[in-house]
């Protein structure tokens, strides 16, 4: 699988010209035109929050918007994938890993000009945590079984067991003023940026805060400009009126980029993984080797770049390179049409068979599942195309598990742990693996938790648990005038304080 | 009854509200949660009468997404689709009287005959294709106007407001005023061929006076009850201009609010452009009344 590899690397050779040209753009704006402290760089996004909350339903939306930006946590996810404190001044944990002392930063306040306190803290985790939060780390907080505020500045949090991800679960959980009263249309946050207004269906926008505790924004504010068509997005970015768009999902449109001296085109690395998930409860499906057939049948190769051209990254398992854990095993069931046939007829269905796809209705599913479809026929399995939309799709499959194989998308990082529980929607239950994942996360050591998942990850990859397509390129194209910007959007965050522009 | 139908139609889609609230990784209470919390768990006949009581105190709730007032969410809307509707209507109008008229007068002509060819074009031609079109040549390669979007401040901004909705504007009046035009050259013909304008002419006015003395005002009245139907699908056709220029109107509103299962959303802005639709044809029907007195006339006959 030499080829392969060298897909990869051309990828990360594309990123690292990009960060050259990016680097070298800087430098000469730096003699053309100074940064423009007071510019508002305006962010165009194809995904517009429901609401304000994060713990209300808010929707991928609202980290892009608002993490780092307005709702800072006690710990931040970096752009590289590295978990720093934020608000938590220092932190300590007892021997046992069942007691964190956190300190918080001194002389913080919110928006609303409260004081930060141990109370709003408190107050803030047990949010996410309560009974009507639709968080969807809700669960991995579940190991907290007391929170206390000895001083002001001083929280302590007792875990029921040993939990080594908590830093890295915490920054989802934004720390809000306790007495902020509409949560949902408004904010009250710490960030170097406060909300100024949002406009629902057109933008958001976000102005610097004046009393911000750490370092000043480098621009004079941010506008999130929201599209529901890629094609209006990118005529927006054309026309200038958008300086940057934080992810490109219309691969058609980035030679119109490419090639263009006013912008650049930037990949960065992505966790949205394109997964065909089997029904591993039902029949055939519950057979490896039916999966590890299917597996073996599909040019992923070819899937991808025929979508992506030379962007994206093919992986052999459900983890990305930017998890701790990855292990390359794009080589475990590599495209072998003829011991697909083999794996079949072993498994007693030489004939083939014949399964529905339920396929979400926006790209790239339909397409792929076209391309599936064709795949599969060579070697006698006959796939029906079922398309539903992405509601219908969360209440068929996602809850009443009503379905034989679907596509779905799955965008979040250190996202494994679903391959640990046995009533997840895809049914995957092997006991190693949930015994794997469960201890993984009481580990003493990062060492030790990254073994134990790297050894799961094998295991699910061996048995093909589901088949796992490709990894989305996360592309982020702006103007040559801006620079500054994120470019991996783990967990769709889009850090825009570092953002600056260069007067034209 | 409307009502009643949409609520049915609406609960027969597949899908919950709630899932929009929801994502992968919620585990089932938090979902049973969600779905306490929007209602969606309730025996449909409880939610019918819930529906029901709100409706007859004209409440139209709260968002089940936004958690934000529907009233208020559709005022906002209105701000975009209103203005949009009328200018994209008087413009239109503004294009297809005066070219009706010619079309009807010159038909002999070239001109006359080149005219109705076109708005045939018009009328066979899809909006958002003209939107679209219009976009790539005035937008994205002569830059005169933005391709989409509507200034943060709104009004606030008029001229930048203006500009936003200038090309949607353009893109409704083009399609709207090829059928109107339709119509007004149809009345134009039957003006031309009656027996009073010949009559105004025997008695020595100019075809020019005479056509605008006479004929304008006995044209004008089956023109004005179609005028009212146009605005009124103008009004509804919005949906299509407003997802391809992402003006934040009332059409999208309505189709994001169907993505999401967002039934108080749904419900809330079919009611508003109902009644609005209402509105409109109540006030067509009064200006056919001025236009023509004897109109007026019937409705006392009736009366009395």
């Amino acid at each position: 699988m030499t080829r392969m590899r060298t897909r990869k690397n051309h990828g990360l050779l594309i990123a690292a010209t990009a960060m050259l040209v990016l680097a070298a753009f800087g430098r000469a704006g730096a003699q053309e035109g100074e940064a423009d402290a007071a510019a508002v760089i305006r962010i165009g996004s194809l995904y517009e929050p429901q609401n304000l909350d994060n713990t209300a339903g808010a929707g991928q939306g609202i980290n892009e918007a608002f993490n780092g930006n307005v709702y800072e946590g006690l710990f931040q996810l970096e752009d590289n994938g590295e978990v720093v404190p934020k608000l938590a001044l220092e932190h300590e944990m007892s021997d046992d890993g069942l007691t964190y002392t956190f300190t918080l930063q001194p002389d913080v306040t919110f928006h609303s000009g409260d004081p930060l306190t141990s109370a709003d803290v408190k107050y803030s985790i047990e949010r996410v945590a309560s009974e009507n939060s639709k968080s969807s780390r809700k669960k991995s907080l579940s190991t907290i079984s007391s929170i206390e505020t000895p001083d002001e500045r001083t929280v302590v949090v007792r875990l029921s067991e040993r939990s080594i991800s908590l830093p890295y679960n915490l920054t989802y959980v934004w720390i809000v003023n306790d007495e902020a009263t509409d949560l949902t249309s408004s904010e009250d946050g710490t960030g170097p940026y406060r909300l100024d207004a949002w406009r629902r269906g057109s933008s958001i926008s976000l102005v610097s805060f004046e009393d911000y505790w750490g370092d000043a924004p480098a621009n004079g504010g941010v506008t999130f400009n929201y599209f529901t068509e890629a094609t209006s997005l990118n005529n927006a970015l054309l026309t200038g009126a958008v300086d940057i768009i934080t992810s490109v999902q219309s691969p058609d449109s980035l030679a119109q980029f490419q090639d263009n001296p006013a912008f650049i085109v930037t990949e960065g690395q992505s966790t949205t993984k394109e997964v065909l998930a089997y029904n591993d409860r039902v029949e055939p499906f519950s057979n490896v080797k039916v999966r590890k057939a299917i597996a073996r049948a599909i040019d992923k190769e070819r899937l991808l770049s025929s979508i992506w051209g030379d962007y994206g990254t093919l992986i052999g398992s459900f983890v990305p390179p930017t998890d701790p854990w990855y292990v390359d095993l794009t080589d475990v069931d590599p495209y072998d049409p003829e011991s697909a046939k083999q794996l079949l007829a072993e498994a007693g269905y030489a004939d083939g068979f014949t399964f529905t796809l339920e396929t979400p209705n926006y790209d790239p599913h339909p397409i792929v599942a076209q391309f599936v479809q064709s795949e599969l026929a060579k070697v006698g399995i006959t796939v029906n195309i079922n398309i539903i939309t992405a509601n219908e799709w969360y209440t068929k499959i996602y809850q009443a598990h009503d379905f034989q194989a679907t596509l779905q998308e799955h965008v979040n990082h250190r996202d494994i742990v679903f391959y640990g529980n046995p009533d997840f929607y895809w049914g995957y239950n092997n006991p190693e693996v949930v015994e794997l994942i469960a201890s993984s996360e009481t580990s003493a050591s990062e060492a030790e938790q990254v073994e134990k998942l790297k050894e799961a990850n094998r295991i699910i990859a061996e048995d093909a648990a589901s088949g796992w397509l490709y990894l989305y390129p996360q592309i982020v194209v702006s103007s040559a005038t801006v620079s500054g910007y994120p470019v991996n959007g783990l967990n769709s965050q889009f850090f825009a304080y570092d953002i600056t522009k260069r007067a034209q | 009854m409307a009502s009643i139908v949409l609520f049915v139609l609406l609960r027969l889609l597949p899908g919950d509200p709630a899932n929009a609230l929801v994502s992968v990784g919620a585990d089932p209470a938090q979902i049973e949660a969600a779905r306490r919390q929007v209602g969606s768990d309730l025996p449909l006949a409880q939610q019918f009468l819930q529906f029901l009581t709100s409706l007859a105190r004209l409440d139209l709730g709260t968002s089940f997404v936004s958690r934000t007032s529907v009233l208020q969410e559709i005022l906002a809307r209105l701000a975009v689709t209103v203005p949009l509707t009328l200018l994209s209507f008087m413009l239109a109008v503004l294009i297809a009287v005066p070219l009706g008229i010619l079309s009807a007068v010159k038909a002999e002509r070239w001109f006359g005959a080149l005219i109705s060819v076109i708005s045939q074009l018009g009328i066979a031609i899809p909006v958002f294709w003209v939107g679209i079109l219009l976009v790539t040549l005035f937008a994205v390669n002569l830059r005169l106007f933005p391709s989409g979007g509507f200034p943060p401040q709104g009004w606030a901004a008029p001229f930048e407001a203006l500009r936003a909705l200038f090309l949607p504007i353009v893109t409704i009046a083009v399609v709207m005023s090829a059928s109107l035009l339709r119509y007004v050259r149809s009345a134009t013909q039957d003006v031309l061929g009656s027996d009073y304008l010949r009559t105004a002419r025997a008695l020595g006015s100019g075809f020019a006076e005479a056509l605008i003395r006479h004929g304008i005002r006995n044209g004008a009245v089956p023109v004005v009850s179609i005028l009212g139907i146009e605005l009124a699908t103008t009004l509804l056709g919005a949906v299509v201009v407003e997802r391809v220029f992402t003006l934040p109107g009332l059409g999208s509103m309505l189709l994001l609010a169907i993505e999401q299962r967002d039934y108080p959303n749904i419900q809330g802005v079919l009611f508003i452009s109902t009644l609005l639709v209402l509105l409109i044809g109540f006030f067509a029907d009064l200006a056919q009344r001025w236009i023509d007195p004897r109109l007026r006339e019937k409705l006392g006959n009736i009366r009395r």
